[in-house]
């Protein structure tokens, strides 16, 4: 295999505006998604994800904008996650300049949804988006959660991503809600269970916070670490999550 | 000197709007068209492919795309293909058991990569010939490929006097081909146009060739 491990930087985005906090000197305006993309982008991100966690449809217009400002600006790839529903939806995202879309509840209420993007789009366009929480009440142990993470589904996270691939998914994000915002480091037990049934790329998402957690991830068989309030918070920057995959051995850009 | 003009062939297939920008920052002149004219009087041609190689060539030829392709090339005029751009230029694509004819200017099927993991999704290094002009002043870069099937075997044979076509290799889990350049025709299985500054460069090479 040659190649490289991908470092995605992840943006929240309501009605056009980056939210969550990000503090970063130097910004005309911190809650400018394009801005932030492009000095992701000058760091050495790899791909960027925004995750569009706009309420309503009013607000969905202007996210259609921050994609296509951000796609003519930045000439990496960008993941656009978030409120799809439907093919059309997808359609939209991509005219507007977003080269992936992320599928997560959708899909789960309507497993079809997937098949139908695959067809039209190829399975190359659809991020699987998982958030996943550790229980009992599911043979592996591993449970597919809906609302960021606060309702269970009766859907087993194992069973769930093998169906999700057949229908037509291009890839998994696998985020930990047990893990997320501890910063105590990635799930490896659960990305290597969804590694061990994957034939398609893993990124690993959740609970970053410190460099070692990189290099880990990638030795559960992440094919790609994604994060975000560490590097809005500049605790680590691109640059040394990249350093320190490197010196562990991973192909780095 | 005036800036060279690019046509990014518009026909439903691709992420155009970015690939248009990118070709803009590289220096073009950049125009979205199908009309038989723009298409045919561009200096070069930039044909965009994303999705199943069978809805591309239908896409393709809901448009007469292959023909204005097949014209341009006739009379020497430079086309670049991308990813599935790319993979149409062959005889046929065989993805997910379909076989579907492909523009045949290159002999030789796209088929699915023997690899562990699919898609091939990421950045990845090439190994261009020396005298490549896509490459040129280019190396130690990696591109960004997003693609499951690829051509697999170089079987266009050496045409005497023409210059051998320069063929650009990858690898994942074995080798394909990455890139190739012969004469008019040029194209790349990754996307330079997501591929950031090397990308970008890459583009530059090809619009001061036109």
């Amino acid at each position: 295999m040659s190649v490289a491990i991908r470092v995605i930087p992840c943006l929240d985005v309501a009605a056009g505006r980056v939210v969550k906090g990000v503090n970063f000197e130097n910004l005309r305006d911190a809650g400018d998604p394009v801005e932030l993309a492009r000095i992701y982008a000058e760091q050495g991100a790899d791909e960027l994800t925004f995750l569009d966690v706009t309420a309503t449809v009013d607000d969905r217009s202007t996210t259609y904008d921050v994609v296509r400002k951000t796609a003519e600006q930045v000439f990496i790839p960008l993941t656009v996650g978030g409120g799809v529903r439907s093919s059309d939806d997808v359609a939209r995202l991509l005219a507007s300049g977003a080269d992936k879309i992320g599928v997560n509840s959708a899909a789960i209420a309507r497993p079809t949804l997937i098949d139908e993007i695959a067809d039209r789009f190829g399975a190359q366009v659809i991020v699987l988006s998982l958030d996943i929480k550790r229980s009992d009440s599911v043979p592996s142990g591993f449970v597919v959660t809906t609302h960021g993470g606060r309702r269970e589904t009766t859907l087993d996270a194992l069973d769930w991503a093998a169906e999700a691939i057949r229908r037509g998914a291009g890839e998994l994000l696998v985020n930990s809600i047990d893990a997320d915002g501890t910063k105590d480091g990635f799930d490896l037990e659960l990305i290597g269970v969804m590694r061990s049934i994957s034939r398609v790329p893993v990124i690993a998402s959740g609970g970053a916070g410190r460099l070692e957690h990189f290099p880990e991830a990638i030795r559960a068989g992440a094919d790609a670490v994604l994060a975000a309030s560490v590097f809005h918070n500049r605790e680590l920057t691109i640059g040394q999550v990249k350093d320190e995959l490197r010196q562990d051995g991973a192909l780095i850009r | 000197m005036t800036a060279k003009t690019v046509v990014v062939l518009d026909y439903g297939s691709g992420n155009i709007h970015s690939a248009a920008k990118a070709l803009e920052r590289a220096g073009a002149r950049v125009e979205l068209s199908r009309d038989r004219t723009r298409v045919m009087e561009a200096d070069g041609l930039f044909v965009p492919g994303v999705g199943a190689f069978s809805a591309v060539m239908e896409q393709l030829r809901g448009v007469r795309g292959d023909e204005l392709i097949d014209r341009r090339l006739a009379g020497g005029r430079p086309v670049l293909g991308i990813c599935v751009g790319m993979q149409v230029m062959f005889d046929r694509g065989v993805e997910r058991g379909i076989d579907t004819e492909g523009l045949g200017e290159w002999p030789g099927a796209v088929e699915q990569l023997p690899a562990e993991i699919l898609p091939h999704m990421g950045w990845n290094v090439v190994d261009a010939p020396s005298d490549s002009v896509l490459f040129d002043g280019i190396r130690d870069e990696r591109f960004y490929f997003v693609h499951s099937n690829a051509a697999q075997q170089w079987l266009l044979p050496p045409q005497s006097p023409l210059p051998a076509p320069r063929v650009t290799w990858a690898d994942h889990d074995g080798p394909f081909i990455a890139a190739v350049e012969n004469g008019p025709l040029s194209a790349t299985q990754f996307h330079p146009e997501k591929s950031g500054e090397a990308g970008l460069r890459l583009l530059r090479n090809w619009i001061a060739s036109l």
